[in-house]
C-alpha cells in the first residue's frame, strides 16, 4: 500500500508539473501592457550531398510571398545566391519580416539550427535557400510555406529538390564555379536563353563525359541534398 | 418487426452513397520542370479503379509502347474510352517545352475516380513522364503531385537518330529538336536491360555534337526526377 500512495504521488506531482508548464496563463486576471506575442521557429538543415558544400543557409519569414516560382524567371536576389551563394539581396528584400543566414558554408555530412523569432499576427511563410557552390547555378530549398496556423510543438520534415536558378549556364568550367571546385566568379553577367528556375538536371562532370568541367564524380548529386526540419518551439 | 429492418438498410444505402465518390470538375495543370526536355502531346484520363495507362514493374501494353517509342496517344486514348474513361488529349497543343505549363478541364464521371497521365520525353528513345491512377481528392481544393520519368522497357537506349516508330531503333526528332539534337553518335545501350516499365536511368548524353556514343547533349538533356508537377484543382 506504501509503494502504491507513493507511485500514485509521483504521478500527480508530474501532473501538477505538466499543468504548470502548459498553462501558465490561466492564472493570470490582472490586465498586463500588451506586448507582442512571439512565435519562435527552430530550422534544421543537414547537407545530404556527396560533395556539394551548402552556401551559408537563408532563412527568411515573409509576408506571404515566393521566392522562386518554377517556370518563372530568378529575382536578382535569387540570381545572387544561386550564382555565387550570396544571400544578402533576398534577406534585405522589403519583403522580409525576420531573417537569419549561417556563418559559413554548411559541409557535406554537417548539420546546423538556425533560430528564427516573429512577432504573431502578420500572415507569414518561410523560405530556406541555399546554393550548391559547386555548380554554376544550382540552389535547393523550400518557399512560402504558410506558418501561420503551426501550433507550439509542431514540427514538419522537408526534403526539396534541386533547383537550377536559369541564370548562367552550366558549363562547369574553370573560372565559372565560386566553390572550392573551382574557386571562380560568383555572380556573372546576363541569364541564360531559357531564363527560368527549373528542376537542376545534375552535374555531368568530367568524369562522365565533359572533358572541361572541373568538377569529378564526388561532386555529381540527386535529389535530395537538403533535409529540412522545422519546429515551432515558442 | 419489418420496419426497423428496412430502416437500417437505407441508413445503411445512404452511408455507403454519402462515401462512393461524387462526379467532379477538375482544373489540371501539368508544368515541365526540366531544363532540356520536350513533352509529346499529353494524354489525361480520370478513370475507374481497375484500369491503368502503365504499371511500374509489368510489361507496357502495344499501346504504351506506341506512345513511350514516338509520342503517339491514339492507343492509349482509343483504350481508356473503351473503360468509359473521361479523357484530355493534347491539352498542350504539341509539345510541352521545357519549364511551360499548360493548363485544361475535365469532368468526371463518378465511377471514375483515379487520375493517370501520361507523355513521352524527348530527347529520348522510350521514355515518359508519368501518373498512375492517382486517387482524385473528393474535397474541394487545389492539389499537387510531382511526378517521375519512366522507361517504357521497349527499346534499348541508344540516344542515337532514328524512328518513332514501336520495334524501330533510335529516337524520333521533330522539328522543333532538330537543331538541338547531335548527329552520327555510336549508340549507348545496345540492349533492354529492364523489359518492364521501369524509373528511367536517365540520359547519358555526350559532349559531341557529331559523333560520340549519343546524339543527346549531356549538359542539357539530362534531368533528375521530379520532371513535372500536376496541380488539380478540385472544384466544389
Amino acid at each position: 500500500m506504501t509503494i502504491r500512495l507513493l507511485r500514485m504521488s509521483v504521478a500527480t506531482a508530474l501532473l501538477i508539473m505538466l499543468a504548470a508548464c502548459s498553462d501558465d496563463n490561466d492564472d493570470s486576471v490582472t490586465e498586463v501592457p500588451e506586448e507582442p506575442e512571439m512565435r519562435t521557429f527552430e530550422v534544421s538543415v543537414f547537407n545530404l550531398s556527396a560533395n556539394q558544400p551548402l552556401s551559408p543557409i537563408a532563412v527568411i519569414a515573409s509576408d506571404g510571398g515566393m521566392l522562386w516560382h518554377t517556370g518563372e524567371a530568378a529575382s536578382d536576389g535569387l540570381e545572387a545566391l544561386a550564382e555565387g551563394g550570396d544571400n544578402s539581396v533576398l534577406i534585405d528584400a522589403d519583403s522580409t519580416l525576420g531573417a537569419t543566414s549561417g556563418d559559413a558554408p554548411l559541409g557535406a555530412g554537417e548539420s546546423e539550427m538556425l533560430t528564427l523569432s516573429l512577432e504573431a499576427g502578420s500572415e507569414t511563410s518561410i523560405s530556406v535557400a541555399s546554393m550548391l557552390v559547386n555548380t554554376n547555378d544550382a540552389f535547393s530549398g523550400i518557399t512560402g510555406v504558410d506558418l501561420t496556423t503551426w501550433a507550439v510543438g509542431e514540427t514538419q520534415t522537408y526534403l526539396p529538390a534541386v533547383y537550377d536558378a536559369g541564370t548562367e549556364e552550366n558549363t562547369e568550367m574553370a573560372g565559372t564555379i565560386p566553390g572550392p571546385a573551382d574557386g571562380g566568379e560568383g555572380v556573372s553577367e546576363g541569364r541564360e536563353a531559357l531564363d527560368a528556375v527549373t528542376m537542376h538536371s545534375g552535374v555531368v562532370t568530367a568524369d562522365d563525359g565533359l572533358p572541361n568541367s572541373v568538377l569529378d564524380s564526388s561532386h555529381r548529386f540527386a535529389n535530395p541534398v537538403m533535409k529540412i526540419i522545422i519546429s515551432r518551439v515558442e | 418487426m419489418k420496419a426497423p429492418s428496412l430502416q437500417n438498410t437505407l441508413l445503411v444505402t445512404g452511408l455507403f452513397t454519402a462515401s462512393f465518390a461524387q462526379a467532379a470538375e477538375l482544373e489540371i495543370t501539368v508544368e515541365n520542370l526540366t531544363r532540356g526536355i520536350a513533352f509529346t502531346p499529353i494524354l489525361i484520363a480520370a478513370h475507374d479503379m481497375e484500369s491503368h495507362l502503365f504499371v511500374t514493374g509489368e510489361m507496357a501494353s502495344t499501346e504504351l509502347q506506341a506512345m513511350a517509342e514516338g509520342g503517339d496517344i491514339s492507343g492509349l486514348e482509343m483504350v481508356a474510352t473503351s473503360v468509359a474513361a473521361d479523357v484530355a488529349t493534347n491539352p498542350a497543343g504539341g509539345l510541352l517545352m521545357p519549364a511551360m505549363s499548360t493548363t485544361t478541364m475535365l469532368s468526371t464521371e463518378q465511377m471514375n475516380t483515379q487520375l493517370s497521365l501520361v507523355a513521352m520525353l524527348l530527347p529520348t528513345n522510350d521514355g515518359f513522364v508519368g501518373l498512375d491512377s492517382w486517387t482524385i481528392p473528393e474535397t474541394p481544393g487545389t492539389y499537387s503531385v510531382y511526378l517521375n520519368a519512366y522507361d517504357a522497357g521497349t527499346e534499348a537506349n541508344d540516344e542515337v537518330r532514328g524512328s518513332g516508330a514501336p520495334g524501330e531503333a533510335g529516337m524520333p526528332v521533330p522539328p522543333p529538336l532538330e537543331s538541338m539534337i547531335g548527329m552520327n553518335g555510336t549508340g549507348v545501350a545496345a540492349s533492354i536491360t529492364n523489359d518492364k516499365v521501369h524509373i528511367h536511368p536517365g540520359n547519358i548524353g555526350d559532349a559531341e555534337i557529331d559523333g560520340g556514343n549519343s546524339d543527346i547533349q549531356n549538359t542539357v538533356h539530362r534531368w533528375l526526377n521530379p520532371v513535372a508537377k500536376v496541380t488539380v484543382v478540385v472544384s466544389e
